[in-house]
């Protein structure tokens, strides 16, 4: 069985957002960690490989130093990581990305795909179900469980307040959240063993079936108009109040801010 | 010289801060509170491998060098002091004498499940009448056909009754040394479970009260006569060379508690306000945190060196190590008294209190200036060489 997982470098929330002049994220000057999602879909292939032996590769797109992520990926135990970078892929949104790690995979053998349900900097939960369609393999969103059985997988897809059981047959992908699973730690070893490790590069040359024209910054049919930091707000007024005297408090509240 | 760490050193210390921050920090007050040993941390900690760290791949361990091991219990100690000294007694003490001195069979028979965590590791030398002075020791072990028999006691043995495999030393005899007539000792392996093996009292201890600090009782003990460890007779030796590595570990684990402390009183004194500003903002405290900090960073680059120079042992077994271990514990341990010390002071009435942890680190530093050798031992290793 070979499993491909896809993983995204970004911005640690914790160490604070740093922006270009041009109010692009400044990703090299900030502190990066594996997009929570991807680590919990690289967690589900893991115990796939630890179950039924699978081969997991691991795929990230990116600035050169997103070869961090790959290594902490085979830190934890995967088996290959795969780096594909290219100027001419920079500036990318969904679409242009999804085009790019498509391109890459059709080089690629697997069964399933893993992906994260989406990034923390961009939060959009595109780039998976999109790539499955590139591909023309099945796509089962919000992965909260994944069971094998014999060629097709059995996934409890998430829902406000249920879940549905969905079977697909295999090739196919799963986007995963977060709350999957644990993801395990790396060991001290496999730290030693993943900088000793070749990691594949991969540049536009090396995409399969994919046109110029989807590709980078002139393939990106969305442009970001601008990105700031989140205005943090204040405290708020905090009252307590008995039921019935409440709603006449925030009636008047919103009276004399005009909301209302 | 160059001062950067590898990337992989980088990388382990984010994976050991990580886990100390998520796993070892949030039960570090109850630990202390309620003095019970914290089982479920050390069988993640098993589980991420870091009971393993130097021991190599071929028995079952991680196959890094000192190095990351001490960057382990460093990060552990900064959240943790009874975590990182369990992690240190298990891997220096007892995991690092049978590799050292162990036979083939010994190694393959206790290395990979001490590595992996499936069993925890203790060393046992101190006894009532023999601390620094090892020849004061009691404990005998007496051959018998093909077993060793054991009676004595040990006392303050760290992982006492968590432990599963230990390191016990024992006179096997008298011989004459320079005219006198001396101590034989040896080294043992001796199992939880031997008949003949029990545990007296649970020291009450002023710090690291988590971990499992106990008397061993060994009566009329009865061990296979191929667990002697190492050659007989050579037991001061194994001992000695053996506490020259737990030292580091333990200077390792003084350095965190000294920066855990720092950490969180550079914290403190940003938020704290009196006359009208925060604490931080007056001279006298940034005086006292430039020092604090200035000597754990003399602190770190001892410990660093140390383990560094023990990492050089490893490779062409002949470098010595036992200054610089020494010089990294007295200065490291001493470091982690004044600057926790100090971090009380700096916070005041609340750091009195339980709820800060800097209470916590104050009483968990003062056993650094104690065990593996006080600080008068260390002095004593540091001047004899230099004025042999």
């Amino acid at each position: 069985m070979k499993v491909v997982v896809c993983v995204k470098q970004v911005p640690d929330t914790k160490g604070g957002v740093k922006f270009n002049p041009d109010g692009t994220l400044d990703r090299a000057a900030m502190l990066t960690i594996m997009n929570p999602d991807d680590k919990a879909g690289l967690e589900a292939a893991l115990r796939l490989k630890d179950k039924y032996g699978a081969e997991v590769t691991v795929v990230t797109m990116g600035l050169p130093k997103a070869e961090e992520v790959l290594r902490e990926a085979l830190a934890m135990g995967a088996d290959k990581g795969i780096l594909v970078t290219d100027r001419v892929l920079g500036g990318a949104d969904t679409w242009a990305t999804s085009q790019t790690i498509a391109g890459a995979i059709r080089s690629l053998e697997y069964d399933l795909i893993i992906t994260g349900r989406q990034a923390i900097d961009g939060d959009t939960a595109q780039v998976g179900p999109q790539i499955s369609e590139h591909l023309g393999i099945p796509v089962i969103s919000y992965a909260q469980n994944i069971e094998i059985e014999g060629d097709s997988v059995i996934v409890e897809r998430q829902y406000d307040d249920r879940y549905h059981v969905l079977k697909a047959k295999m090739p196919c992908l799963i986007t995963a959240l977060a709350e999957l699973n644990e993801p395990r730690y790396m060991t001290p070893g496999g730290i030693f063993d993943a900088y000793k490790a070749e990691i594949t590069t991969w540049g536009r040359a090396d995409l399969k079936d994919v046109d110029d024209s989807n590709l980078g910054l002139k393939g990106s049919p969305t442009q970001i108009a601008r990105a700031s930091d989140k205005v943090r707000k204040g405290q708020g007024e905090k009252v307590t109040l008995d039921p019935s005297e409440s709603v006449a408090y925030i009636i008047d509240k919103l009276k004399t801010r005009h909301v209302i | 010289m160059d001062f950067t760490l590898s990337k992989e050193h980088e990388m382990a210390r984010t994976l050991f801060k990580e886990f100390a921050e998520k796993e070892v920090k949030p039960l570090a007050i109850e630990v202390d509170e309620t003095e019970e040993f914290p089982r479920a941390t050390v069988e993640k900690m098993a589980k991420a491998g870091f009971l393993g760290i130097p021991i190599p791949k071929e028995y079952g361990g991680q196959g890094c060098d000192v190095m990351t091991y001490v960057m382990c219990v460093e990060e552990l100690a900064k959240v943790c002091g009874t975590t990182a000294v369990i992690v240190s007694a298990h891997t220096s003490l007892c995991c690092d004498p049978i590799l050292t001195y162990g036979t083939e069979e010994q190694k393959q028979k206790y290395l990979p499940d001490l590595a992996s965590g499936r069993k925890i590791g203790a060393f046992g030398l101190t006894e009532p009448g023999a601390g620094t002075d090892a020849q004061g020791q009691q404990t005998k072990a007496v051959l018998d056909g093909d077993e060793w028999v054991l009676n004595g006691s040990k006392i303050f043995i760290t992982n006492g009754k968590e432990a599963d495999v230990y390191v016990i030393f024992a006179i096997t005899g008298m011989v004459e040394k320079r005219g006198r007539m001396t101590k034989e000792i040896s080294a043992f392996i001796v199992e939880k479970g031997t008949p003949g093996f029990s545990f007296g009292t649970k020291e009450k201890k002023m710090g690291i009260r988590g971990s499992s600090t106990y008397e061993l009782i060994f009566t009329d003990c009865r061990i296979p006569k191929e667990n002697i460890l190492g050659q007989q007779g050579k037991g001061f030796n194994i001992a000695m060379h053996t506490l020259d590595g737990g030292r580091i570990g333990i200077a390792a684990q003084a350095l965190g508690i000294g920066e855990g402390a720092l950490d969180r009183t550079i914290a403190y004194v940003k938020e704290r306000k009196q006359f009208g500003r925060a604490i931080g903002a007056f001279q006298n405290t940034q005086f006292q945190i430039a020092d604090m900090a200035t000597k754990a960073q003399a602190a770190q680059l001892l410990v660093y060196k140390a383990a560094m120079t023990k990492d050089q042992y490893t490779k062409d077994h002949k470098t010595s190590y036992s200054v610089e271990a020494a010089q990294a514990k007295l200065y490291a341990a001493e470091m982690a008294m004044e600057v926790t010390t100090k971090a009380v002071q700096l916070h005041g009435g609340y750091g009195y209190t339980r709820e800060y942890e800097v209470e916590r680190m104050m009483r968990d530093a003062k056993i650094t200036e104690i065990y593996e050798g006080t600080s008068e031992v260390q002095r004593m290793v540091i001047s004899s060489n230099l004025l042999k």
